[in-house]
């Protein structure tokens, strides 16, 4: 497309109708008149729902609360002088979401471009409007430095070593390890910290980060068993797929608090946020297993075929030529399998655990803060909301790199 | 003493008597599971050290599936095949061992789109051959200079034309130091321009002294490279003669139907 606009701007309407804003919305918003309608209509809707919010938020809601139970809702009863841990572990997501970033973009001529600045000018600006303690906004301010510095290094890294993303694709690994060693401690000489004690964000976080972490293979494995030459096999992996997709979820996180413990001695119980992170990763890796054999079905026979004829075997096969492709076909549906389980960890709240929506709804019952309930899952709702959306922005960001090398 | 050729080594000798047998194949049957058809009815050939075969024949014929036998690509039934000495059979460890003494060059060229074409010729040198990548590298850059793509050996295949990939796939098998070549119609998916230096790079190929089936309807080709042109006509080996024979006077009515209609 790009490569046409001389041209077309040679042969294309003259100026005065070339599209201005002005004109943009003449011929798209107000013409013809039915248009105009519609448009003052919803306009008019728009605006009045504009201004009734805005007149709520600015003068009748009571925000206070936020402020007050920040502490709680993004990490519940956990212990505050363990509380540096956390910031390691963030210090650490941080150098390597920078260090991923830099290479993905590697090629980029141009790593902070306009957007990408002001993204980062408005990062920062949240940060430091966060309403909590200085330190902590600062601390705040320094990660998102971390992350921009880091993605230079990443970058100029990147061009040298051509095999530096596998490196970081471990090193995630690692954070993610390191991460349940300093948030749950019993390890090198680290203070427990039970689960029970494990709320709010955190707690959502660290549910969608271990189920997503396993559900990925499962999915995987489970894509592959369905295409297997191996009856048995296949079956068994059409009976997991028919069976978990015939359930909701609520129902298996029920099962997974209420029914397991009927079952099993006392002693035996596992854990309930581990129940739960079993019943999330069993759910999604149904689904996740679907979306990857979408992919595989994608790719041509001849692929296979011509990987076999070279004398690779079934295994090599199926790792080094059909599997890259068929995920890389599917990383958008992929990716709104994660963000829809990064959701769901809300019913969480439902069968009794203390996450985001959890930590919420006992504030509310706190007579201190009776009838805040606008305002606190607005403000759920806003973390949510910008979680999701950065994952998703991330993941087109990354699949147009990607097409872009290929 | 008389020598004795050690057991499992036995040389397979053809119905000529000769024994540098490359590829026997004797009364091969075919069926497709899923629909029963009968697409190879008893087919036998044998293909010597350095030989070039020819085989053509109308579509549908089962001219691909004959030659995908070769490498395991497609089972078969009946009959028996032997490749460089090893039967064909359902064991695995055999098939895999055969695979990397054939090379196969598809119609569809079949490269691997995620990965550079440099690393397309490498991929089973070294996971196969466990050369050492270096080494792997080596011999990649010197097949890809010999049918002439050096330039793009980094490039990935999306972005070269249809007769280069089919170089690139070409350098690809040839990376295994396959001892047979199978090409399936290699240049039927290419544009006219672009058919000459596909051909080409078989030429040389023949020349080396490779074995090598090709299905193929290029009569030119055929007539100049080719020791023995056979046709496949419904599952059935019909005709099979040197070039000048098979083009000049074809025996059969089926084959001279055959020719009036591609030349
Ligand atoms: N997987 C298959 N299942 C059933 N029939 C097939 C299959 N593949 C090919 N055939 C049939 O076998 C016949 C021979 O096919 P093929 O070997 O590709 O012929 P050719 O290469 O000579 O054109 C055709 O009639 C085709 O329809
Ligand atoms: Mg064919």
């Amino acid at each position: 497309m790009t490569a046409l606009t001389p041209q077309t701007a040679d042969f294309g309407p003259p100026a005065a109708m070339r599209d201005t804003p002005i004109n943009w919305l003449k011929k798209n918003l107000f013409s013809p008149w039915y248009n105009t309608i519609i448009t003052l209509v919803i306009g008019a809707i728009a605006l009045y729902a504009a201004y009734t919010f805005g007149n709520w938020a600015l003068t009748t809601a009571q925000w206070d609360v936020i402020p007050r139970n920040l502490q709680l809702l993004m990490v519940g009863r956990y212990p505050s002088e363990l509380y540096w841990r956390l910031w390691v572990l963030l210090g650490l997501v941080a150098v390597f979401s920078g260090l991923s970033w830099g290479v993905v973009a590697r090629r980029a001529p141009q790593l902070y471009s306009r957007n990408i600045l002001i993204g980062l000018a408005i990062a920062a600006g949240v940060c430091l409007l966060v309403p909590t303690p200085l330190p902590y906004r600062l601390l705040l301010l320094a990660l998102l430095l971390v992350i921009a510095i880091t993605a230079w290094v990443g970058q100029q890294a990147g061009q040298r070593l051509p095999a530096l993303g596998t490196w970081i694709s471990f090193g995630w690994f690692g954070v993610f390890v390191t991460g349940l060693i300093l948030i749950g401690g019993g390890f090198f000489g680290l203070e427990s910290v039970g689960t029970n004690e494990w709320q709010g964000l955190l707690l959502t976080a660290l549910t969608a980060a271990i189920s997503i972490v396993l559900c990925f293979p499962i999915g995987v494995i489970v894509a592959l068993g369905r295409r297997s030459p191996l009856p048995i096999l296949r079956w068994l992996c059409v009976a997991y797929i028919e069976v978990i997709r015939g359930v909701p979820l609520i129902t298996i996180l029920f099962m997974g608090q209420v029914m397991i413990p009927l079952f099993l001695p006392e002693g035996m119980r596992p854990d309930r946020v581990i129940r739960a992170i079993v019943g999330l990763t069993l759910f999604s890796s149904a689904y996740l297993a679907e979306n990857v054999r979408g992919g595989l079905q994608s790719i041509p026979r001849g692929q296979g075929e011509a990987a076999r004829a070279l004398g690779l075997n079934p295994v090599l096969t199926v790792s080094l030529i059909v599997l890259p492709q068929a995920l890389k076909a599917v990383i958008p549906a992929i990716v709104g399998q994660f963000i829809s389980l990064f959701q769901d960890t809300t019913l969480l709240a439902i069968v009794g655990l203390v996450e985001l929506l959890g930590i919420s709804n006992s504030i509310l019952a706190n007579p201190q803060f009776l009838g805040r309930f606008s305002e606190v899952y607005l403000f759920d709702a806003l973390l949510f909301w910008g979680f999701c959306y950065a994952m998703s922005a991330a993941s087109r960001w990354v699949e147009a790199k990607v097409n872009v090398d290929h | 003493m008389t020598y004795q050729e050690p057991i499992g080594a036995t040389k397979t000798v053809d119905r000529a008597g000769r024994s540098d047998a490359m590829i026997v194949a004797q009364d091969v049957e075919k069926w497709y599971a899923s629909n029963q058809f009968h697409v190879l009815r008893g087919v036998s050939l044998s293909i010597h050290k350095g030989e070039v075969v020819v085989v053509m024949g109308p579509s549908g014929s089962g001219k691909s599936t004959f030659i995908r036998t070769f490498n395991a690509l497609e089972e078969y039934q009946k009959g028996k095949i032997t490749i460089d000495g090893i039967e064909l059979s359902h064991d695995l460890k055999k098939i895999d061992e055969i695979r990397r003494e054939v090379g196969m060059v598809f119609q569809q060229f079949n490269l691997f789109p995620h990965m550079t074409v440099l690393q397309n010729v490498m991929l089973a040198p070294i996971w196969v051959r466990r050369r050492k990548k270096a080494e792997a590298e080596a011999i990649a850059m010197q097949l890809l200079e010999k049918v002439g793509i050096l330039e793009q050996a980094k490039k990935f295949p999306g972005q070269l034309s249809g007769g280069q990939q089919q170089r690139v796939a070409i350098a690809r098998a040839l990376a295994m130091q396959p001892k047979i070549m199978l090409f399936d119609e290699p240049t039927s998916a290419l544009d006219p321009e672009m058919v000459r230096e596909v051909l080409d790079t078989m030429r040389s190929l023949a020349k080396e002294g490779m074995t090598m089936v090709c299905v193929t309807h290029e009569v030119g080709f055929a007539r100049e490279v080719a020791d023995r042109v056979v046709l496949m006509a419904d599952g059935l080996l019909v005709e099979e003669a040197p070039p000048e024979e098979f083009f000049n006077n074809p025996r059969h009515d089926r084959t001279k139907q055959f020719l009036s209609q591609i030349l």
